[in-house]
C-alpha cells in the first residue's frame, strides 16, 4: 500500500481527534463522583479571641473535654486569670484548667480579666518542625493535627511547643491537643468551645472565606497573637490582649 | 583473557558491590513495602490520618439542630437576653439526643451552679456583664424561682 505524506497527516490529524475525544469521555463519564463536599483547599482555619467578652465560665474547657474525651488532669483548651498589681510580676491561676469555673476574684484593687487558652494552629509551628517521624503536621487547610498511628510518643513536640498545648496521653502514650475539632469544622458545625461559649468571646474564622467576620474584625480591631517573637505564624487572633499575658 | 584476569584481581572489590546492591534492594523493597502509598501526597505525613481524624463521633449536636425541633423554647431564646446563648452551653452535649430524642433524655441542668458560672460577682469578669453576688442578690433562692433562664429578665 502507498501512503502519501499528506495521507499520512490526514489520518494523523483523525486518529488525535478521535484519541483525545475518548479521553474528554472518560473524564467526564469516568471519573468518579466527588463523595465529600468538603474540600481542604478552599478553607484556612483560625479562631478570634475577645478577652474583653470572656468571663471565665469554664465553658469551653468542659466541652472541649467532654467532645473530645480528653483524660482527667490534661486539657486542650483551658482559661487563666490574670491579676496584675501595679510594678509587681502578673499572678496567673487556672484552677483545674477552669474545668469547675474560678473562685470569685475579690481583690477590686488590681487589674484583673480572663484569657482562654488553645493551641495556636500555629502555619509555621515549632512543634511539626522537630517531630522525627512525621506524626503532628499542618493539614492543607491549615490545622495543626497527630497521627495517632505514627507518633512515637518521644515529646519533641511537647518541649517545642512555645504555648504549652501538647500532652502526652497517659493510656495511649501518643501526644494529643486541640485539633480545632476537626471532626466537627470539616462537617460545617463549629468547635466545641466555639459552640458552648455563652458571650461569643471565641470564634472559629476561616481566613479563606471572603465573607468571613474575621476579615472586618480584624481590620477595625488592635489584634495579636501570643508569643508574636516566636515567629510561628499563630492562627489564634486575640482582642484588646494586654502586654502581660504569655 | 582480560576479563578473566580482571575479576581475579578486583574480586575482593566485586564480591562486597553484589552484597551492597542486595542490601539496597532489600531496603527499597522493605521501604516500598512499609511506608503507606499515599505518604507525602500534601506532606511529610499520612493523608489518611486526616480521614481517620474527621471519623471521630460528635458529641455537641449543635445549634441549628437544636432548633430545628425546639423552636417555641428557641423563640423565647431569642427575644431575651440569652439569644446568642447556644442551647448545649447550658444543656450540655446532646447529639445522641438528636440521633434517638425518645432513647436518650435529657436531664434538666442544675439551677444553682450553672447560673452562678457565669454571674457570680467577680473583678475579673468584664465590667459590663450582668453578674451578682448570689448570698446578698437571693440569699440561697433558686435562680429560676424568679428568672425564667431562657428569656431572664423580669
Amino acid at each position: 500500500m502507498d501512503i502519501s505524506r499528506r495521507d499520512l497527516f490526514t489520518m494523523g490529524g483523525k486518529l488525535l481527534v478521535l484519541a483525545s475525544v475518548g479521553a474528554s469521555l472518560e473524564q467526564i463519564t469516568g471519573a468518579a463522583p466527588p463523595t465529600d463536599a468538603y474540600r481542604m483547599a478552599e478553607h484556612w482555619w483560625g479562631m478570634i479571641i475577645d478577652v474583653d467578652k470572656c468571663i471565665g465560665c469554664g465553658n469551653c474547657a468542659r466541652a472541649c473535654s467532654r467532645e473530645n474525651n480528653v483524660p482527667s488532669g490534661y486539657f486542650r483548651t483551658w482559661v487563666e486569670r490574670y491579676e496584675i498589681e501595679e510594678g509587681r510580676p502578673p499572678h496567673v491561676e487556672s484552677p483545674n484548667g477552669a474545668l469547675d469555673g474560678f473562685p470569685p476574684s475579690k481583690r477590686e484593687d488590681v487589674k484583673s480579666f480572663y484569657v482562654p487558652k488553645l493551641c495556636n494552629q500555629c502555619a509555621d509551628s515549632p512543634c511539626v518542625q522537630v517531630c522525627p517521624v512525621g506524626a503532628t503536621f499542618v493539614s492543607p487547610d491549615g490545622v495543626v493535627l497527630v497521627d495517632e498511628t505514627y507518633c512515637l510518643g518521644c515529646r519533641y513536640c511537647v518541649q517545642a511547643c512555645p504555648y504549652g498545648c501538647r500532652y502526652l496521653h497517659p493510656d495511649k502514650n501518643t501526644v494529643d491537643k486541640c485539633t480545632l475539632c476537626y471532626h466537627r469544622i470539616t462537617k460545617g458545625l463549629t468547635t466545641a468551645c466555639c459552640e458552648s461559649c455563652p458571650t461569643g468571646a471565641r470564634q472559629l474564622v476561616d481566613f479563606k472565606d471572603p465573607k468571613d467576620p474575621v476579615h472586618e474584625f480584624l481590620r477595625h480591631n488592635k489584634v495579636q497573637v501570643l508569643k508574636p517573637y516566636m515567629a510561628t505564624q499563630a492562627k489564634v487572633y486575640y482582642k484588646n490582649l494586654d502586654g502581660a499575658v504569655r | 583473557m582480560v576479563l578473566r584476569r580482571f575479576l581475579r584481581d578486583s574480586g575482593h572489590l566485586v564480591r562486597p558491590a553484589i552484597v551492597l546492591l542486595a542490601a539496597m534492594g532489600l531496603f527499597l523493597v522493605v521501604r516500598s513495602a512499609v511506608i503507606p502509598k499515599a505518604f507525602g501526597q500534601y506532606g511529610h505525613y499520612r493523608p489518611g490520618a486526616l480521614d481517620a481524624i474527621r471519623a471521630r463521633p460528635i458529641s455537641f449536636a449543635g445549634q441549628d439542630t437544636c432548633v430545628a425541633c425546639h423552636d417555641e423554647q428557641a423563640k423565647v431564646r431569642a427575644a431575651g437576653k440569652h439569644a446568642h446563648v447556644a442551647c448545649e452551653a447550658c444543656h450540655g452535649p446532646l447529639a445522641k439526643h438528636a440521633d434517638d430524642p425518645t432513647a436518650n433524655v435529657p436531664k434538666r441542668p442544675e439551677v444553682a451552679n450553672l447560673c452562678r458560672r457565669c454571674h457570680e460577682k467577680d473583678a475579673a469578669k468584664p465590667q459590663g456583664f450582668p453578674q451578682v453576688a448570689t448570698v446578698e442578690h437571693s440569699a440561697g433562692m433558686a435562680c429560676n424561682s424568679c428568672h425564667q433562664p431562657h428569656n431572664p429578665h423580669l
